[in-house]
């Protein structure tokens, strides 16, 4: 076995491109056996005729992408893309100053970093069922307000838009505040120092050279929300009730209790095809906006 | 206290008795000093000395403490100014470029945070690119991640030029470039520091940099200014031995003060012997007394062929060293520090030095080159 080893090692000592490739296997050999596989499967799925009990029948039909754009569809998809980008941008007002004081943060940086990173030490569902908690009508939230007077009845809070968008929020702050978090931490303090001394008073100095150094980690951050916000399902099922449905939702319920395969793997495909056609969109505006013009 | 009128001539920067602490540990201590307009002023000194805090009370990123003095530009008390509020320039130690703007928006950065008027702008980039010679055409579209670091280190330069500042501070800006660019660029800050009349504060560890450069020098040494003077002053009158031994090489002697000898000191050397010293006011009769000798100043005798009129002490020599331009004779001397000699190297192919390892030698040097050390 060691002789082998040693051979090995000698035979990918002077060749750096099969270095490389042994590096990549496993994890190419991974994707391409647990998600490339079966996104082929659903693709062709997706052009198949639904099988009465699930599954798909054999034969070739468009029908499932044709009857996506019905509107009743089409209104979920608005409604995940809205949700989606209010979900991004809330996050992003909320998280970009928690990020700068945790970057500032000097000893607390570590504790604070490690109260962001808390809540993935308990599962997602666990932490959006202990929101309906919160939000129901005999629940904290509403207890407070009447108790101090803010309220005179219980509102509803929980099965609405409001719901929905407050665990969305909760849910993927974290993956907001840590790609912002990195970008302000390695900002080199002497380009704030120059900035002031060239005249720049604390906005201006944030406008012009804080802001557009954090760029990368804005950017990052907003995929890292936007994305998964788009395929989320869990938020919506258990705190937007039925009336809130997103993609998500739907795809999640072809799959299980519609038993349509063929239109879930279409709604999906739809969905991704969007998804990349947003994101490229974004990383162009993204890449003409930062810089400044020339003089002249 | 309003600008004062008379602040374009006279003092620029005064700092009273400015101290400055981070926590217990006192980085600026009781330090007092003026530098006139147009004066290149370099403050030297080691690693920790307090020599950049100095600087950045100056640039407003560091306040004196609440009862630490205060500082003055042109005539103004700005312990409190931020740095937005002086009106200073400053050239960074890492040239602080900002990386996502390009040398020309780089150079406008001050401009037009001062509100210049935008017609303005574009020329007055162009001419300050020139002053510090980057071609304007070549280089003001660059990013600052394409440059050298000579010419990042140019840009930076322009950057606070352009501003016109009274004051420009700069911090080790030469510290990260070569040997020969470095040498360059202390002729060209120097001739820009005349040619413009900005009064330049300086911030070296190098006391080469500083010789060449500044019109005053203050050495700092643990928050204090040990001495402040011209180079000439400060290399061949040093007060302390700590001035001593970091501007240049300095051999040191130390003894008792015996008695008055013509115009100067006869002195007990500790370690067996006399010599001759200037008169000086801290010495007194039976005092200790502490000398420095410049290595250049001093020669190598064979024991019995001493000059008269000079000071003498008998060694061994231990070391012959080859330095191209000179040559340094380490002689062992009883009773205090080896002593280094250096002389001119005048060929060691043709006319080498007759000196070798172990050669009973005599180190002397003339009454009137002993410098006197005010701490003993």
């Amino acid at each position: 076995m060691a002789a082998v080893r040693e051979r090995l090692l000698a035979w990918l000592h002077p060749r750096p491109q099969a270095r490389a490739w042994a590096l990549l296997a496993p994890g190419t050999l991974w994707l391409l056996l647990f998600f490339l596989v079966p996104l082929i499967i659903m693709f062709v799925y997706s052009m198949m005729p639904r099988g009465i009990y699930g599954g798909v029948d054999p034969g070739f039909t468009l029908e499932h992408y044709r009857r996506f754009f019905d509107p009743l569809y089409l209104d979920i998809l608005r409604r995940t893309f809205v949700w989606s980008i209010a979900c991004t941008a809330i996050c992003l007002v909320l998280g970009y100053p928690v990020a700068y004081a945790i970057a500032r943060g000097g000893q607390w940086k570590n504790l604070l970093l490690f109260l962001v990173v808390l809540p993935f030490w308990t599962s997602f569902l666990v932490r959006t069922f202990a929101m309906i908690f919160l939000l129901r009508d005999s629940g904290l939230v509403n207890n407070w307000m009447l108790r101090l007077g803010v309220i005179e009845h219980s509102i509803t809070l929980l099965y609405t838009p409001f719901a929905v968008m407050a665990g969305l929020v909760y849910g993927f702050l974290p993956f907001m505040i840590l790609p912002i978090y990195a970008s302000l931490e390695k900002l080199d303090l002497s380009l704030l120092e120059a900035a002031e001394v060239l005249g720049a008073r604390p906005v201006e100095r944030f406008r012009r050279v804080t802001l557009p150094l954090s760029m990368p980690g804005v950017v990052a951050g907003c995929l890292l929300v936007f994305i998964p916000a788009l395929g989320s399902f869990l938020t919506a099922d258990l705190l937007g009730g039925a009336k809130q449905m997103m993609i998500g939702n739907l795809v999640q319920n072809q799959f299980s209790a519609a038993r349509n395969w063929p239109f879930g793997s279409a709604a999906s495909f739809i969905v991704m095809a969007l998804v990349l056609l947003a994101v490229m969109f974004y990383l162009r505006v993204k890449d003409r906006a930062p810089g400044e013009a020339p003089l002249r | 206290m309003a600008v004062s009128p008379s602040s374009t001539t006279g003092s620029v920067v005064q700092l009273s008795r400015v101290s400055k602490s981070f926590g217990d540990v006192k980085a600026v201590d009781d330090v007092s000093l003026e530098i006139q307009r147009g004066e290149f002023f370099s403050l030297l000194g080691p690693s920790g000395c307090g020599k950049t805090t100095t600087l950045r009370l100056l640039a407003g990123f560091e306040e004196p403490d609440d009862d630490g003095g205060e500082v003055r530009l042109l005539g103004e008390v700005v312990n409190k100014k931020r740095p937005y509020e002086r009106k200073i320039a400053m050239v960074f130690q890492s040239y602080a470029l900002f990386p996502h703007l390009s040398v020309q928006r780089n150079v406008a950065f001050g401009l037009e945070q001062r509100k210049t008027p935008k017609a303005e702008i574009g020329d007055r980039v162009r001419r300050a690119l020139e002053m510090v010679r980057l071609e304007p055409d070549t280089f003001a579209r660059r990013m600052p991640g394409q440059l050298s670091g000579g010419q990042r280190q140019r840009v930076a330069l322009a950057r606070a030029l352009v501003l016109e500042p009274d004051i420009l501070l700069l911090d080790e800006p030469l510290g990260a470039i070569d040997l020969k660019l470095r040498k360059e660029m202390q002729l060209e800050l120097k001739s820009l520091n005349k040619q413009l009349g900005t009064t330049f504060v300086y911030v070296t560890h190098d006391q080469e940099e500083a010789l060449t450069m500044s019109d005053r020098i203050a050495v700092m040494d643990n928050a204090r200014v040990a001495q402040l003077g011209t180079p000439a002053e400060i290399y061949e009158n040093p007060r302390t031995a700590f001035v001593a031994k970091f501007i240049g090489e300095s051999n040191f002697f130390g003894g008792t003060a015996e008695r008055r000898n013509g115009g100067g000191w006869e002195v007990a050397r500790s370690g067996g012997g006399r010599f001759l010293v200037p008169d000086h006011p801290a010495i007194r009769e039976g005092r200790a007394v502490r000398i420095a000798v410049r290595p250049e100043w001093m020669d190598v005798w064979r024991p019995d062929a001493v000059p008269p009129g000079e000071n003498a002490v008998g060694g061994t020599i231990r070391d012959v060293i080859y330095l191209g331009e000179t040559m340094h004779l380490i002689v062992t001397v009883p009773g205090c520090d080896d002593v280094t000699v250096a002389v001119r190297n005048e060929g060691q192919l043709i006319k080498p030095l007759p000196w070798k390892r172990g050669d009973a030698a005599a180190v002397a040097w003339r009454p009137e080159d002993c410098q006197i050390l005010e701490e003993v």
